[in-house]
């Protein structure tokens, strides 16, 4: 007699046996002692079993999946290797963007598996605790395949070779870097809105779709690849963000000023450091898919309006200063851009002004702002570059404190007027390029304090001597092939010479 | 105001069963294409049924095969066996 079929148990069971099944409450250490991190930020858990994950995934079919992910991910790695995939992207230029990526995002993918293992220690909940330590694994997959792929542009073109270096010294770079150490030096609930809420859920949109999105339309077959493998596994991250600020929300009512003050500084914070995405695709993109205020408008207007509107029952509200953020988006990847143009030697990709085909669509993309406020700029550099007087900015710029950008930014309402604010804090005058980055320095003075900001430092004779051979040295930059202008590098050399080729077998 | 629930899917040949279906399933959803990718939005309420995308493959579709070719979501998720569900307010 066969037995009877077993019956299968479904995703919710499942679910319940993997992980909440797996915990248990500690008898001969106190809960307290063994997970000391998730109660001194004040934020108050009734019940850490009222915790669930949307997508229930278990650790068996994480496994699964993931290794079918990097199947087919290396398949198509190891191909656009073969086949010298280099030489189908659409502009040498395009490459600029890929090495603002790997000096810029990947370091922080490292960070953040880093601190998501810390987490999948830490936090006390069980469901969240599965969460952080398969996105700490993801997190990890992304830095190496970021870098596995990229290292195939790194035998031909300038400025990836030292990317882990720069993004430890680099001016710009700081950014970036301060941006998630200041997360990771944050409480573990901090941490989640920083970087699973404001960060995945809000903001990151922005960033990989349309950079993965602008790599299919250039041709950099590598890139769409990791990058889409990579966002499959952000969706995911995406859920722990909006569950941990539900969860927060719903388990007592004390948290909300405190939840809400994270939110508006790690929205003000990713809205800066956004800025550098909003100049590669506004920039950086030989073909263009979309500007950066149309992405603002589908990702931030649009989705971020339907998400606080259904976090308002809850009492959170929109992000302090988003309606600022919103009008700079009309304005900051120009800004960005220009500041780059004119510290073009002390960076680690090249730079160049828009074609008259570029001006064009940036007309068309920014009615309100291009033509007056920027176009007039770069015509005007156009012009000296022709009479052979190029401008370099050989001013070393005062940063913000918080952002630790540049004060190129102008005031809200005011495009011709560069914002300046400050405050004292124990006799010492700190600056900022707007009230968003001042309120976080205000709110704590302590920690932002003791920024390491790049130009002071390099004032204060820490990064390699007191001139720019000196500093770039420092950075391990190349002078003369990793910085200055696009139009004469030794990657606008090797391409032409690429393309001339290309035209004799043609012909 | 009814919020926008929004899914984006890789735009391939693993993605597009998935991709029909959903047109198919929410007569509302609004499929706009970018290199690469898909992005579909619906108002209120978006939902992928695994019956739809298995009679199109001609195998049983797990949703949680959903992970190999999801790009990006907008809205509260709820996932079981027959199908993933987005919404607001849940």
């Amino acid at each position: 007699m066969t037995p009877p079929r077993k019956k299968k148990m479904n995703l919710k069971q499942r679910y319940a046996l993997m992980t909440r099944g797996l915990d248990w409450e500690t008898s001969y250490q106190k809960m307290d002692d063994v997970f000391p991190y998730d109660t001194f930020e004040g934020i108050k858990i009734t019940d850490w079993s009222k915790w669930e994950d949307p997508f229930r995934l278990t650790m068996d079919a994480y496994w699964k999946y993931q290794g079918e992910k990097e199947r087919k991910l290396y398949a198509v790695l190891d191909s656009f290797a073969q086949n010298n995939g280099q030489l189908g992207i659409s502009d040498a230029r395009y490459v600029n963007a890929i090495k603002l990526f790997l000096t810029g995002v990947t370091p922080l993918e490292y960070q953040a598996h880093r601190h998501f293992a810390h987490l999948g220690r830490h936090i006390r909940g069980v469901g969240p605790r599965v969460a952080a330590q398969m996105q700490s694994l993801d997190e990890l997959r992304h830095a190496q395949t970021q870098i596995h792929t990229i290292s195939h542009y790194n035998k031909y073109f300038d400025g990836f070779a030292e990317f882990p270096h720069m993004h430890d010294r680099v001016w710009y770079l700081s950014v970036p870097k301060s941006f998630f150490d200041d997360a990771c030096t944050a409480g573990p609930f901090e941490f989640f809105t920083a970087i699973s809420f404001a960060f995945e859920y809000v903001l990151t949109n922005l960033l990989f779709v349309p950079f993965m999105s602008g790599a299919a339309y250039n041709g950099d077959l590598a890139t769409v690849t990791f990058g889409f493998s990579a966002q499959s596994d952000e969706a995911r991250h995406m859920t722990l963000g909006i569950e941990v600020i539900k969860f927060m929300l719903e388990q007592h009512p004390d948290n909300l000023p405190i939840v809400q003050k994270w939110v508006d500084k790690w929205f003000w914070r990713g809205h800066k450091m956004l800025g550098l995405v909003a100049m590669m695709m506004d920039y950086m993109l030989p073909k263009r898919i979309m500007s950066w205020k149309e992405a603002w408008e589908i990702y931030f207007t649009e989705a971020g309006g339907a998400l606080f509107e259904d976090l308002s029952r809850y009492g959170l509200r929109v992000p302090k200063y988003a309606d600022i953020a919103t009008e700079e988006a009309e304005h900051i990847s120009h800004q960005n851009w220009a500041i780059f143009y004119q510290y073009t030697q002390a960076a680690g990709f090249h730079t160049w002004l828009p074609t008259d085909e570029e001006m064009a669509w940036l007309s068309e993309k920014y009615p309100n702002t291009f033509d007056k406020y920027y176009r007039p700029r770069f015509e005007m550099w156009r012009e000296m570059e022709a009479k052979g007087e190029r401008f370099y900015n050989n001013a070393l710029p005062q940063l913000c404190q918080t952002c630790q950008i540049p004060m190129g930014y102008t005031e809200p309402g005011d495009p011709t007027k560069i914002g300046f604010r400050s405050t004292e804090y124990k006799g010492e005058r700190y600056h900022f390029c707007s009230d968003g980055c001042k309120d976080i320095f205000e709110n704590e003075p302590e920690k932002f304090a003791q920024a390491w900001l790049p130009v002071h430092q390099i004032f204060q004779g820490n990064c390699g001597g007191a001139d720019l051979g000196d500093v770039l040295k420092w950075y391990h930059m190349d002078n003369g092939a990793d910085n200055l202008d696009y139009s004469g590098s030794p990657d606008q050399q090797q391409w032409d010479a690429w393309q001339a080729a290309r035209k004799k077998v043609a012909n | 105001m009814a919020g926008i629930v929004s899914i984006t899917l890789q735009n391939n040949d693993e993605a597009r069963p998935v991709i029909e279906s959903i047109l198919e399933d929410n007569p509302s959803a609004n499929a706009n294409y970018m290199p690469g990718a898909v992005k579909i939005d619906c108002p209120e309420r978006l939902v992928v049924k695994a019956e739809s995308v298995s009679e199109r493959i001609g195998r049983d579709w797990d949703p949680q095969e959903i992970h190999l070719t999801i790009v990006s979501m907008g809205g509260s998720l709820d996932e079981d066996d027959e199908e993933l569900v987005l919404s607001w307010g849940a």
